[in-house]
């Protein structure tokens, strides 16, 4: 079982995230659950959302101690850090956080200026598929082959298709 | 099949259309609304119809004419919302009406709040509006079973004329998961010949109205109706309740839960088992039969007071205690609910 | 000229002497076999007083819980669209504790007739204080007369004016003149539901003689001389004519 939780601004792209990842590894055969923050919870311009995956069924979609955090701003570093699993994983949009930041040592902390390498691709909306190739590379979950045939595939099927969402994933990945 | 990442409340939107449902009237409450905005632009697609009614009082209403009619008919609410609908239910029930309410339910009295919960179980069960009478209540525990209880509610209401209530939840309604949809059904508005569509010369109007004046058998009738749905409707999983020592209760997104922490218990020899009651109402106490080692039964539910231990005493005629782990705004944990059990267990000296 | 009762009444029924409905009831049975859809129609009808006609027509009814009538027709209207489907109930339901459900129903403009008997009372509590009662108006529950300071007369006729509906008019159950064009009124109504025009709302001003504590003929005068001052008749949207 793998627990995730991914976090961020309402705008970028932090459910989007998530389902990608419930997406990608349900059609690799696994148990996938997504539970996103829902009603005036989202209003207030954080959101988050929790993707499990498993080989056998799951029982809650929430967790409070998660084995990876996707952390697209400061606030949601505050608010997860310190809920992840000894050994687990921290991915820190560096863009938006400060860069003198310290972190838990017990854990991996990945820091990719997300946002910087997605304004610098030319797909400015692109940092949430930074951290997903980071999280593809470090955690292996799924290959970044298998990640790019599923981003591809989501954004097709909402008319949305964009050869530089490709290219946001393989910098991530190279980090 | 594909498989397809659907939310609860989609699938089980979807689902309703795929049950031959062209009909929904309601109103938007959270964590339910997501019902809403599918079918409004679902509803289109199939030739059915979408509206969006001014209060929950108008949407159930609006579903009793569509259903008297003969549609398959659907409307949803949450908590409060659900509330309202009652009066309709009641009178849905009275006319022998058949058609299906969803309650995503969450948490809390009055306002309450928008969080994940099982709030609603008392205004589910006991007949929440008024008069006397019981609605059958099925109550998933995924998105998969959404889907798959949609068709059955349909069934259902169709096969008894009565309502059905589909008591989802928060956790439920917001989730995704993998789904199979079912394939798509239709449904004739003529197959029933009580539905109003305008009388014929040499034919008898057909009255829709509380059965009572038009049944000289009135009391037998209803009697025998709810004696039928106890007798044949209930539902139900066990999980290792042959040997368990402790039984725990749980429907809904608790149940599920509630497995794990009997895998876990089990894990550490401690002998739990669990029954998830499916149909909420007639509760299945026919579950209780197949428990024959337990000393004590505890409910696990997302509430404050325990709603469904009443109805687990009854079940287990007081012969053994019924505690109860209720969480509050949160999903149960699993070592929360090993804990409880183990200490029902010292305090009944098991 | 052969006077006959039309087929799609039964005879039988049984309002108070004086009533208003009984009127009502063959005037719509009337207009339903002019316009030959006496075998389409639904009739849906409000508990209480009106409820009665689910026994007197011959036609499939449905009786609705309290003020909700129309929100129950406009669902049988959406599935059996080829019906006719008209909404009978009186000025309780439709202003008091069903005024929301007769607002957004003219606000989506739904293709159904509703009929409106205002007798200024709630009829089958035993006349209590309705929206529709006149200033100083005694009633079970005004015993001193009804307080305009503390509530106001209603005419939901007015609220409804400046709604883009189909047809909206105001009649009276009283003499021979009232009664002809209270017919045509329904007549028009169900025209324009015929041509898919939307939503319509006849009010038909009616004497309740229990209620009032009139003799009948004095509960007639009542309506004709002190309500109309109120509840003004007329045709107030007819949206396109029906001719």
């Amino acid at each position: 079982m793998v627990e995730i939780i991914c976090a961020g601004f309402g705008g970028q792209g932090v459910l989007t995230t998530g389902l990608i990842i419930a997406h990608s590894a349900m059609m690799l055969g696994k148990e996938v659950t997504w539970y996103p923050s829902y009603g005036s919870e989202m209003r207030g311009g954080t959101a988050n959302c929790t993707v499990k995956i498993s080989d056998g069924k799951i029982a809650s979609p929430c967790t409070k101690k998660p084995d990876i955090v996707c952390a697209l701003n400061a606030p949601a570093v505050d608010k997860f850090e310190s809920s992840i699993k000894p050994s687990g994983y921290l991915f820190v949009n560096d863009s938006l956080v400060d860069p003198q930041r310290s972190y838990r040592s017990d854990i991996h902390v990945v820091r990719v200026p997300m946002s910087e390498i997605a304004i610098r691709l030319g797909n400015p909306k692109g940092a949430n598929l930074v951290m997903l190739g980071a999280v593809a590379q470090h955690t292996g979950i799924f290959t970044l082959d298998e990640l790019e045939e599923q981003v591809a595939h989501y954004f097709a099927k909402k008319g949305k298709v964009n050869p530089k969402n490709a290219d946001c994933l393989r910098a991530g990945a190279m980090l | 099949m594909a498989k397809e990442l659907m939310k609860g409340n989609e699938a089980l939107a979807e689902a309703a259309i795929r049950a031959g449902c062209r009909f929904y009237s309601g109103y938007p409450i959270t964590p339910q609304t997501e019902i809403l905005e599918y079918l409004s632009w679902r509803m289109d697609e199939v030739g059915g119809t979408f509206v969006q009614t001014e209060s929950e009082l108008a949407g159930v209403n609006m579903l009793l004419g569509a259903a008297a009619a003969g549609a398959r008919a659907l409307t949803s609410s949450a908590g409060p919302g659900f509330s309202l609908k009652q009066e309709g239910i009641s009178y849905l029930v009275a006319a022998d009406l058949p058609a299906v309410i969803i309650d995503v339910m969450r948490i809390g009295t009055g306002l309450g709040d928008i969080a994940q919960g099982q709030g609603d179980y008392w205004q589910l069960t006991r007949g929440g509006g008024h008069g006397d009478y019981h609605t059958i209540v099925l109550a998933p525990a995924s998105v998969q079973e959404n889907c798959d209880m949609m068709q059955v509610a349909f069934q259902l209401a169709e096969k008894y004329r009565h309502p059905v209530l589909v008591a989802s939840d928060a956790a439920i309604g917001q989730m995704m998961e993998g789904v199979e949809l079912p394939p798509m059904t239709e449904h004739d508005i003529d197959s029933y010949d009580w539905a109003v569509r305008g009388c014929l010369p040499g034919d008898s109007p057909r009255k829709i109205q509380n059965t009572y004046y038009t049944r000289p058998d009135y009391v037998e009738y209803l009697r025998e109706k709810y004696a039928s749905m106890e007798a044949n409707e209930q539902r139900w999983e066990s999980y290792m309740t042959e040997d368990a020592d402790v039984v725990l209760v749980a429907y809904g997104i608790s149940s599920r839960i509630s497995r794990e922490a009997v895998d876990m218990a089990r894990a550490q020899g401690l002998k739990l088992g669990l029954i998830r009651p499916i149909t909420l109402w007639p509760f299945p106490v026919k579950a209780f039969d197949a428990c024959p080692k337990a000393k004590a039964f505890m409910t696990v539910e997302i509430n404050i007071l325990g709603q469904m231990v009443d109805d687990v005493k009854l079940a287990v005629s007081s012969r053994c205690p019924v505690g109860f782990h209720g969480s509050f705004f949160s999903l149960p944990e699993p070592e929360e609910i090993i804990e409880q059990a183990k200490s029902l267990m010292e305090k009944e000296g098991i | 000229m052969k006077l006959k009762a039309p087929e799609s009444v039964f005879s039988s029924a049984s309002f108070c002497p004086g009533c208003g409905h009984g009127l009502a009831s063959r005037l719509i049975g009337e207009v339903a076999e002019e316009l030959g859809i006496q075998h389409s129609l639904v009739t849906v009808v409000d508990v209480a007083c009106c409820s009665f006609n689910i026994d007197y027509w011959k036609f499939d009814t449905i009786m609705a819980a309290h003020g909700r009538d129309i929100p129950t027709a406009v669902g049988v209207k959406h599935v059996r669209p080829g019906s006719s489907v008209l909404a009978y109930m009186g000025d309780g339901a439709a202003y008091s504790i069903g005024m929301a459900e007769t607002i957004h129903a003219a606000l989506r403009n739904d293709n159904i007739c509703v009929i409106v008997i205002n007798n200024s009372v709630f009829g089958m509590t035993g006349g209590q204080m309705a929206p529709t009662t006149l200033p100083g108006e005694k009633t079970a529950t005004s015993p001193k007369g009804k307080d305009p300071t503390r509530y106001g007369t209603l005419s939901g006729v007015e609220l409804l004016k400046h709604m883009d509906i189909a047809y909206l008019a105001r009649g009276e159950l009283v003499g021979s003149a009232g009664m002809i064009k209270a017919k045509k009124l329904i007549k028009s109504a169900f025209q324009h539901q015929l041509k898919g025009d939307g939503f319509s709302l006849v009010e038909l001003l009616s004497p309740c003689p229990t209620n009032l504590n009139l003799p009948p003929v004095k509960a007639r005068d009542f309506v004709h001389n002190e309500m109309t001052k109120y509840f003004p008749t007329g045709v107030f949207i007819d949206k396109g004519g029906v001719e």
